[in-house]
């Protein structure tokens, strides 16, 4: 495919320091490029993540483990959960929110483009901030989920517990920030006719996780808050010889934690609901329920946060209740599933790699929901709480969930982010690899889990049932970092030699596809005029679409204009003979398309504030303890001086 | 700060709503605020009489080791007369916004500056009360009461600070090239901000020192 075009397109060279090198990365404020910003760092994550897992595998893959001490698995586990969930899937939503929300609505950037630097500046301080503590050798130890009073001063002493309270603080700040941005820009800047039913589903599915991250985060920042005041400054929050609730940390940090999960698997979900249609030549099955189920799920899950708790004694009545709301909460889900199963049934199908990974995610992450339905009772969860089987669990959900639908999205979009395709042959190693070594790894924890086997042990005895299991559990989890080492090795070469992509190389039928890629940085030279859900596909194959309801405008459908006249025509051919306008595009600046200054200022205030915390850890060091209130006034001012000197700077260069 | 430029954002640009910008994103803000409060006021209300230790809020408390009897540490009227000065500040921040909208310079600049006054004055009351507190026998590491109501009047009060701090800002712009009626929206946002703060309070007043 895509074999007319010589190369990706490229823009006008760029001669200011803004538009190349290190600095163009540091004072960006181009959504696409703090997309990518957000993609890269999270793959990082996942090495890193991935490596932890790695040892704890290698540890487990026998009786008696001698390769790390209690203390080391203790920080392993705890690290990488911390990692996977915070640092890898959470950034990686942010990548595909930041790249594709914009060009999906018709718009040139985001709302607030310097908040959302800012967003990002926060992330990665936040992300090497939860993981300093290794280089001082005192990674968090307490779980990702730091249960108090476990992680108070008193039973975690040590700096482990302060590097993860602190870290979190900060991660907080930047997906609150990331949510207000992206709520504004969703409602504000769609394009002309680009109503909330013609939105594309990702960005439907991210418009919901939005509202998730705005309305979980204040409640997981008030717990930590009360744990850092706690630990730093002696209050008595969760000490419970002052009377405190030893439930307290536990309902405030699952009343977060429930619907972070679906802010874990929403953007997922929304990225295969992309990729079945188009592999399909289907329009999605049952648009406007995907739609109610999506804002349906993020509803109910703000309450079903106590199936998290059901082994403290709640008593019955809570417990019936909690086991009601999550079994209920099964239902928009498996409507999903239904949905996608529907959408691909008569489908002429495309076996390409994101397809696989698609549908990898319905098969997948259909067992880690069945296993979930399971423990929605609380007496089979009293059975399976804190064993293996809840391991198993939540890996089918977020990696046979969520991963596989970012590897779908990566695949994907991966030709509009770089201009060319990812090996398809290398692909589909990674996605044998992957869909092997996942069930390999996770399947016979059920088994373990059910044996008895408790989750958090560093070692066990041999003959309990659990050996066999374990030693398959390594082997599937050695499969998957072979696989990741392909993946990478797939992302890296494809930058270079892969196949040119050429505007629409899959056939898609949403507006991002009218773009060059990679698009220019102001998107559309017009803003696009919307009149349908398929805009491209009304164009190119309307015979797709016939049978997508139509509202009074959609009538007119196959008279589109999208991407306004200079794209209009494209749509008539094949999307790849675009020589001409392919090469040479004009600059924002040709265009008179005033775009945000590039500026360092939503680095600097992100620095400020990151001084501001390590200030506060400084007070439980050894040798610097005397600094650490100079320290933290320090990152105040310098974080109060670029914020004032970023909002008293205009966005965009003084009209003409 | 040499250059203080007439509008920030692009109201120019294309919106789908019409709205500014910060207006929907001040909504998200305040939306999510209220899951922040909520939190910290449920805390309150969870630990109310689980202190061990006193001095507590509503009643009198002997230490029974020594014999020293504390006070019940709330004092409503002086208290009250802080709302009131908070209450007084939202119809300050109401008439600020109506003189910028209007045009009248003059004006703007005398509500704006009695809108912060009233909020530094809240403050003032604030820090009174916790240095009274402090003395009585009452701090953050206490008891639970202390913990918890430090901790969430003190959070409410850095919002105070924070939006003094945002009326002083727009003060000093409407001084230095004056506030026009397209600046109307940046006073809108800080009224906006500026209400729900007070409203907060009423909450916080409500629950913590009203109801025994
Ligand atoms: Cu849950």
């Amino acid at each position: 495919m895509a074999t007319t075009v010589a190369a990706p397109p490229r823009y006008a060279v760029p001669h200011t320091k803004y538009e190349r090198g290190l600095w163009s990365w540091l004072a960006t404020v181009d959504h696409k490029k703090i997309g990518q910003l957000y993609l890269y760092t999270a793959i990082a994550f996942f090495l890193i993540g991935g490596l932890e897992a790695l040892i704890i595998r290698e540890q487990l893959k026998g009786p008696n483990g001698q390769l790390v001490s209690a203390e080391m698995y203790n920080q392993l586990f705890t690290m990488h959960g911390t990692t996977m969930i915070f640092l890898v899937i959470m950034p990686m939503g942010a990548a595909f929110f930041n790249y594709l929300i914009p060009l999906q609505i018709g718009a040139r950037d985001v709302a607030f483009p310097r908040l959302n630097a800012f967003s990002y500046w926060v992330f990665l301080l936040g992300a090497l901030f939860m993981n300093a503590g290794w280089i001082v050798g005192a990674a968090p130890d307490g779980g990702w989920f730091a249960y108090a009073p476990l992680t108070t001063q008193q039973f975690s002493p040590g700096l482990n517990m302060d590097f993860w309270v602190i870290g979190l603080q900060i991660l907080g700040l930047s997906s609150l920030a990331a949510g207000f941005n992206f709520i504004t820009t969703i409602i504000n800047l769609r394009a002309p006719g680009m109503h909330f039913m013609r939105m594309p589903i990702f960005t439907w599915m991210s418009f919901v996780t939005q509202f998730l991250l705005v309305l979980a985060f204040p409640i997981i920042t008030v717990a930590v808050t009360f744990l850092m005041l706690d630990r730093f400054f002696g209050t008595n929050f969760y000490t419970i010889t002052a009377g405190a609730d030893p439930l307290l940390w536990q309902h405030l940090f699952w009343l977060f934690g429930h619907p972070e999960v679906y802010i874990l698997i929403l953007p997922a979900f929304g990225l295969v609901s992309e990729v079945l249609p188009v592999f399909s030549r289907k329009p999605l099955f049952g648009y406007p329920v995907m739609v109610y189920s999506g804002i349906l799920i993020g509803f109910l899950g703000f309450g079903v946060w106590a199936h998290h708790m059901f082994a403290v004694g709640m008593g019955p009545i809570a417990d019936s209740v909690f086991g009601v709301t999550t079994m209920l909460i099964a239902i928009p889900t498996g409507v999903k599933i239904f949905n996608w199963l529907a959408t691909m049934h008569g489908g002429s199908l495309r076996f390409t790699t994101p397809m696989l990974f698609a549908i990898g995610l319905i098969a997948l992450f259909t067992i880690g929901g069945i296993s979930g339905i399971m423990h929605s009772s609380p007496p089979a969860d009293l059975q399976q709480t804190d064993t293996y089987f809840i391991v198993a669990h939540f890996h089918y959900v977020l990696f046979g969930g969520s991963m596989m639908g970012i590897f779908a999205g990566t695949y994907f979009f991966y030709p509009k982010i770089t201009g060319r395709l990812m090996d398809e042959r290398l692909g589909k190693i990674h996605f044998w690899l992957t869909f092997v070594g996942m069930n390999l790894a996770f399947f016979p924890m059920h088994f373990a889990g059910l044996n008895g086997m408790p989750r958090r042990i560093y070692q066990y005895q041999a003959n309990q049932g659990w050996d066999i299991e374990n030693l398959v559990s390594t082997w599937g989890a050695r499969i998957l970092g072979v696989a990741t080492l392909v993946f990478i090795w797939n992302f890296v070469k494809s930058r270079r030699s892969g196949a040119v992509a050429g505007r629409d190389p899959w056939g898609a039928a949403t507006i991002e596809w009218t773009l060059p890629s990679p698009p220019p940085e102001y998107n559309y030279a017009v803003i696009p005029t919307i009149t349908s859900r398929y805009p491209l596909w009304d164009a190119k194959s309307p015979e797709l679409t016939a049978d997508v309801p139509h509202t009074p405008e959609g009538e007119k459908r196959t008279d589109v204009s999208v991407g306004g006249k200079e794209t209009h025509a494209s749509f008539k051919g094949p999307s790849d003979t675009h020589m001409a306008s392919e090469v040479a595009h004009p600059s924002a600046k040709e265009l008179g398309i005033a775009m945000p200054t590039p500026t360092i200022k939503p680095l600097l205030a992100s620095i400020g504030l990151t001084v501001m915390f390590l200030g506060l850890i400084l007070k439980h060091s050894v040798n610097y303890q005397s600094l650490w209130l100079p320290v933290l006034l320090a990152g105040v001012a310098f974080f109060v001086v670029s914020l004032y000197a970023w909002l008293l700077s205009p966005l965009e260069p003084e009209h003409h | 700060m040499t250059a203080i430029p007439h509008e920030h954002g692009h109201a120019h640009h294309y919106t789908t709503t019409g709205l500014d910008h910060r207006k929907i994103a001040i909504w998200a803000f305040i939306g999510s605020e209220c899951l922040f409060f909520g939190s910290l006021i449920s805390t309150y209300l969870i630990y109310k009489g689980r202190s061990v230790v006193g001095p507590f809020p509503h009643e009198a408390w002997t230490n029974p080791s020594t014999g020293q009897t504390f006070p019940a540490i709330l004092d409503i009227p002086v208290t009250s007369a802080s709302t009131f000065v908070l209450l007084m500040s939202s119809l300050f921040m109401v008439l600020a916004h109506a003189s910028v909208v209007r045009g009248d310079r003059k004006y703007s600049k005398i509500w704006l500056a009695a809108t912060a006054l009233a909020g530094a004055t809240f403050l003032g009351f604030q820090a009174f009360e916790f240095t009274s507190f402090v003395h009585e026998g009452l701090t953050p590491r206490t008891n639970l009461f202390g913990s918890s109501f430090f901790i969430l009047t003190g959070f409410h009060g850095a919002h105070v600070t924070a939006g003094v701090i945002w009326l002083i800002t727009l003060l000093f712009i409407d001084f230095r090239r004056g506030l026009r009626p397209a600046d109307a929206i940046n006073v809108d946002l800080c009224a906006l901000y500026w209400h729900f703060v007070d409203v907060v309070w009423i909450a916080i007043f409500t629950l913590i020192y009203l109801i025994q």
